[in-house]
């Protein structure tokens, strides 16, 4: 299975992670191996197979809506980087 | 016998029978800690002041004469990928190294009300996606039966912790086989429940369709009481069943009906070290000779499990990490503050995230991209089916499987770090499970001639945790694996 830089980049920037040029090459040529072992998959026929997402029964959990007590703002805000009149502050957004 | 070598159970008999007060073991246990944590490294958090007030106030509960909780003044040490409210959960990552849990997990609030003292957070491969916890931001964990090989992973420091009698009790996470794999080389007892039967919340997410956390201990009577204590339902949770929680300590030694036990031809195959294979062929023997039945069985669509798996992980794992930016917790780039946002997202998660960690998010955006999604994701995901279907038909044939846990027993530091498809390989009989969802133990079943410990697994039906509890029980009662311990005299 071969995979280009250009895709590792492409992925690389899906994924938002910064890759060195030493990291794309070790990630091509890893990532080629694992997707050739992953290949295997072909030798089955799943045409007529439904698909799974879920070991078990799952169904809608319903409940009321009622009030619980949650943390406060400021404890989760004192977890942040940076914060400023409590709200997160990140770099600017939109120029 | 010395305090901390005592079992999770015998030592809260000795603490509620007013032999020895919690204080003392906790004592006890740090030094021990102290004297061999420079050799083993299992812990990257303890937290003896916590231990040390939790184990006066439970010591004054039973001098008043209160009742006390299931656990009793348990030392228990729990996997850094577990909050615990107030106490640094770090999942073995930069990203994560200063983070303080405003909140405990649901496990974490159930063993503190049944009075366990929590003595500390152990080591993980980076958030639990590895093997042989070499993948640790932080540190390298060794295995207590020989400081050259790894200790599995990924709950390789509460495995390793448990088995040097570092902690009575541990808890694990057990995604691919991250609790029952390290047991496995570890010689102690882990399980993997039912996907659905402990709550994952407060659990720091991995692969949520597979994660479930479990029990590894010294012995099977303490994995059924730690079980206990875990299982049940959680609102957090939505994915956690809503079944009752049956009594799994009382009648362990107790097994009515003659089993009908499923033999996996393929998990007996090539690949197979022949020691594990002969020390497996002797544990079946045993379970002959106590009146059981042997089943040939063929679960055929369970060599597709490791590639499977590497698709529905690292995909769910690429959308469960995509919270790590920067902005409400964790490590941000210093670097990126004036730039623009992405670049801030990029650079943090560039120097945040370890290279297995980010290998397995690119594996895993790359199945769900566009044009891929099909050929990768949802073929991966219809071949789940498959597997689950396998058990699913063994299982109306017999009452559970027993497998080999590893291939190969422990392997030396460094020898697989290299190659990414060795070390995912490792886990190619404690995958299925998790795929298939269905519990998991392994309990000690023998050494290797160079002494390394091997490890047998009993795989059961959904929910059906008392079966395997009872299979594992009988085994032991019937052998002394489980009481050896390692030496532990090499020097640092």
């Amino acid at each position: 299975m071969d995979i280009g830089l250009k895709e590792i980049e492409y992925i690389a920037n899906l994924s938002r992670i910064a890759l060195t040029d030493e990291e794309k090459k070790t990630f091509k040529k890893q990532l080629a191996n694992i997707l050739d072992y992953i290949k295997k998959l072909n030798e089955l026929d799943t045409d007529t197979v439904e698909p799974m997402a879920y070991a078990t029964d799952l169904k809608n959990v319903f409940r009321k809506e009622e009030l619980t007590p949650s943390l406060s703002r400021q404890k989760i805000l004192n977890l942040s980087p940076s914060n400023v009149n409590g709200f997160f502050k990140v770099p600017k957004v939109i120029e | 016998m010395l305090l901390h070598e005592l079992t999770a159970s015998k030592v809260r008999e000795r603490i509620t029978k007013r032999e020895v007060t919690a204080q003392e073991v906790v004592e006890e246990l740090l030094e021990w800690i102290n004297l061999k944590e420079p050799l083993i490294k299992t812990y990257l958090c303890l937290d003896e002041d916590g231990a040390l007030s939790k184990a006066k106030e439970i010591d004054e509960k039973l001098s008043n004469g209160n009742k006390v909780g299931l656990l009793a003044g348990v030392p228990i040490a729990i996997k850094d990928n577990m909050c615990t409210a107030g106490v640094k959960t770090t999942c073995a990552s930069k990203i994560l190294e200063n983070f303080i849990p405003p909140y405990d997990a649901f496990v974490v609030k159930r063993i503190k009300d049944e009075d366990a003292i929590i003595i500390g957070k152990t080591n993980l491969d980076e958030f639990a996606m590895g093997s042989s916890t070499e993948n640790s931001a932080f540190q390298i964990t060794r295995n207590p039966w020989d400081i050259d090989c790894i200790p599995g992973g990924s709950s390789g420091g509460s495995a390793a912790a448990v088995s040097a009698d570092m902690a009575f009790m541990a808890l694990g996470s057990d995604t691919g086989g991250s609790v029952r794999q390290p047991a496995s080389f570890c010689g102690d007892v882990g399980l993997k429940p039912t996907y659905g039967r402990v709550s994952r919340y407060g659990l720091i997410a991995f692969a949520s369709s597979l994660d479930q956390i479990g029990p590894i201990t010294k012995d099977v009577l303490d994995t059924a009481l730690l079980l206990q204590v875990i299982s049940g339902h959680d609102n957090f949770d939505s994915t956690c069943a809503a079944l009752d929680v049956p009594n799994y300590i009382s009648d362990i030694d107790r097994l009515d009906d003659v089993l009908k036990i499923g033999v996996p031809r393929e998990f007996f195959g090539e690949g197979l070290n022949t020691e594990i294979k002969s020390a497996l062929m002797d544990a079946l023997k045993i379970y002959e000779a106590n009146g059981a039945k042997l089943v040939d069985l063929s679960l055929p669509h369970c060599e597709y499990a490791v590639a499977t798996y590497y698709i529905i992980a690292t995909a769910e794992a690429s959308s469960n990490l995509a919270r790590y930016d920067g902005v409400r917790y964790g490590h941000r780039s210093r670097l990126s503050s004036d730039s623009n946002i992405v670049d801030m997202y990029s650079q943090t998660r560039a120097e945040g995230f370890g290279n297995e960690v980010k290998r397995r998010i690119l594996l895993g955006n790359y199945a769900l991209s566009t044009g891929y999604y099909e050929a990768y994701y949802l073929k991966a995901s219809k071949v789940r089916n498959l597997i689950k279907n396998d058990f699913e038909d063994a299982f109306k044939k017999v009452d559970c499987i027993i497998c080999p846990t590893c291939p190969t027993p422990a392997f030396k530091i460094g020898e697989r770090v290299t190659e990414p498809l060795e070390m995912y390989l490792s886990d190619i009989y404690t995958i299925p499970a998790n795929l298939a969802g269905i519990p998991g133990i392994s309990i000690p079943c023998g050494f290797t001639s160079a002494g390394l410990p091997i490890g047998m697994q009993i795989l059961g039906k959904y929910f059906d945790e008392r079966k395997l509890l009872k299979m594992a029980k009988l085994f032991e009662n019937e052998t002394d694996f489980h009481l050896k311990r390692p030496k532990l005299n090499q020097q640092v």
